[in-house]
């Protein structure tokens, strides 16, 4: 077998395969709290915790329901985007008038929630989740998975249909007006609280969704989340909230960096997300697609 | 009157007199946890309510903290005070590269950046050698304080624990009253303002930031040598999240408002610890109707209210003056 700067293919291609899967778990997370943030000025700490009830919703929907994977794939999104929209307005409408800090308190509160009751249903160990479709094909340089393959197909469509909607559409011109001006948009006799309502609904559910393709690959688990959502945090730092194809590059792009840092500094792979963030503050305060104040 | 400093001066001549007497009714242990997160909460008040920064990392500086004075006292043979005092030094040179990074972005994004700093953290704590992974450092020795006093005993090591207290809140409520601390509400209530008067902005925020980094790393120091351990869960994010938390509860920007918060939260963990998992959704509950209901927190909602009779008192007497006036 030949080796690639002292690294075996298998292993380096496969820790970037790995890397582009967590890439775009990111990618799908922090478009959804970029949409958000964008309408909403609340970054949605509860993020974790309803890409953590998709995966739940997927297992659920099988385990009590006989619902397979893709019909969950349709269904837990919609599901969990309902709850979104439910939280919205209950809660998070209230506080508009308020410091953002406030919705980030209020999300923070409603994750300890969701994530308390979930460990106390379920525990913390994990449950597994079927493979929909297992096996794969030898490239002859590494082994693709075939559910692997299609995290990253699905994903990367998923989110570049997003932005299709969202840059190039009339619904999304409107989007994007209201995240400028909400008042005169409203003047032109649209009703933004229902669009921001919605668009919440649309990014819980973009959470939901990656949190059915991730329950295959780990096992579906409550704390899933919480520790997922600080990483997305700091991919949303490093990015800016600026742009919507900037999120989705930042995404996959610090999921194959953090990939490739397993191959060569093991040790580092935890936290090197996180040194790309203070470095970039330091160069870039804005973050890397984002537009200086 | 509105109230003021002197009142609030009273209030903590009050409650040090309490709290020199408590240990004879208190378990003196449970009031040493109170007085560390108490310490903690305060130290993150500084921030959050008189800068309007908010970190959501303020663990790292808590957790790590202990770790370096539980390794000083139990590999070092140090001197217990010598741990803390080294514990709150490296606490301040961490406050400081952090805040560095975490104040070049404002609002919503220095919280993101906060938490992900002390993830970091978090994740060297879980790697490094001398902080013993998932186990932490265990059995640290109540060594003699300054050789001759035994901390072995738990109303002894109290009284120190209450100094430092004491010495930590101090501090802060002379920070919030200097002029410096007025600069810090400026930039609080207007900070384009505040740069417009001339001021160096980031250098406040900074050094506002390294106290409160340095107070948070001493009370978590404390906290080290009176439990004997230094643990993981100091430098979870969701340790930030509890002081947060206690903040809220009692008041943010209040003087006392977080050392109530703290009381309250340390009892009910203490007493719900039996619950498992129901902590947190009652933690999470707590947060929602804190923000929904009572922003200003228990001490804050007090003080609104004396606030409020007290006008309501001035505006009564003026109309009286005024009704006796037509009649002279």
């Amino acid at each position: 077998m030949f080796e690639l700067i002292g690294v075996p293919p298998q292993a380096l291609f496969g820790q970037l395969l790995l890397g582009l899967i967590n890439g775009a778990f990111y990618a799908l997370l922090s478009l959804g709290l970029a949409v958000i943030f964008g309408l909403m000025n609340v970054i949605n700490f509860t993020h974790g915790a309803q890409y953590m009830m998709g995966a739940f919703c997927a297992w659920m929907l099988l385990t009590f329901a006989g619902i397979p994977y893709w019909g969950a794939l349709v269904l837990a999104p919609i599901i969990i985007g309902i709850t979104g929209i439910l939280i919205e307005r209950l809660f998070i409408s209230r506080l508009y008038h308020l410091d953002h800090l406030y919705g980030l308190l209020l999300t923070f509160g409603l994750a300890l929630i969701f994530e308390g009751l979930f460990r106390r249903q379920f525990g913390s160990s994990g449950l597994p989740y079927t493979n929909p479709i297992p096996g794969g094909t030898n490239l002859g340089f590494m082994f693709l998975p075939w559910y692997r393959a299609w995290v990253v197909a699905f994903s990367l469509t998923v989110c570049f249909a997003t932005w299709f909607m969202i840059e190039k559409t009339q619904l999304g011109s409107y989007l994007r007006a209201a995240t400028e001006r909400p008042d005169l948009v409203q003047a032109f006799g649209i009703n933004v609280p229902r669009m921001i309502t919605l668009t919440y609904g649309f990014g819980v559910g973009l959470a939901a969704l990656a949190g059915v393709l991730a329950a295959p690959i780990y096992s579906v688990n409550p704390v899933m989340g919480s520790n997922l959502i600080v990483v997305v945090f700091a991919v949303v730092v490093i990015g800016g909230m600026g742009s919507i194809l900037g999120s989705i590059l930042t995404g996959f792009g610090l999921g194959v960096v953090e990939g490739l840092t397993k191959v060569f500094y093991p040790e580092a792979s935890n936290t090197v997300i996180f040194i790309i963030m203070a470095i970039v503050l330091m160069l870039r305060p804005q973050g890397l697609f984002g537009k200086p104040k | 009157m509105p109230i003021g400093r002197s009142w609030s001066m009273n209030v903590f001549a009050a409650l040090v007199v309490v709290a020199l007497a408590a240990p004879l009714v208190v378990y003196p242990v449970f009031l040493m946890n109170v007085l560390c997160f108490a310490l903690f909460a305060c130290a993150f008040n500084l921030l959050i309510g008189y800068v309007g920064l908010l970190s959501f990392g303020h663990a790292m500086f808590f957790g790590f903290a202990a770790y370096i004075s539980g390794h000083a006292v139990k590999s070092w043979g140090w001197d217990p005070l010598l741990g803390i005092l080294i514990g709150t030094v490296v606490a301040a040179a961490m406050g400081l590269v952090a805040g560095a990074i975490a104040i070049r972005r404002q609002g919503i994004y220095f919280a993101m950046v906060t938490l992900a700093l002390s993830q970091m953290v978090f994740f060297f704590c879980l790697q490094a050698k001398f902080t013993g992974g998932e186990d932490g450092i265990q059995a640290i020795p109540r060594r003699p304080l300054l050789g001759f006093i035994d901390i072995r005993n738990d109303f002894v090591l109290y009284y120190f624990v209450l100094l430092i207290f004491c010495i930590g809140f101090l501090i802060i409520y002379r920070t919030i009253h200097s002029p410096f601390g007025q600069v810090l509400k400026a930039i609080r209530e207007n900070e384009a303002r505040a740069i417009s008067l001339g001021y160096a902005v980031d250098q406040f925020k900074l050094i506002a930031f390294v106290l409160s980094a340095a107070l948070a790393g001493l009370a978590g120091a404390t906290k080290a040598i009176v439990f004997q351990l230094a643990s993981l869960t100091d430098v979870t994010w969701q340790m930030s999240g509890e002081v947060v938390l206690m903040t809220l509860v009692g008041g943010m920007g209040t003087v006392f408002g977080p050392i109530v918060g703290a009381a309250i939260i340390v009892s009910m963990q203490n007493y719900l610890s039996g619950f498992g998992e129901w902590v947190l959704v009652i933690q999470g509950v707590i947060f929602v109707t804190m923000v929904l209901l009572f922003r200003r927190g228990i001490v804050g909602e007090m003080i609104a209210f004396a606030n409020r009779r007290w006008t309501a008192k001035r505006r009564q007497d003026e109309l009286a003056i005024r009704e006796v006036r037509p009649a002279e």
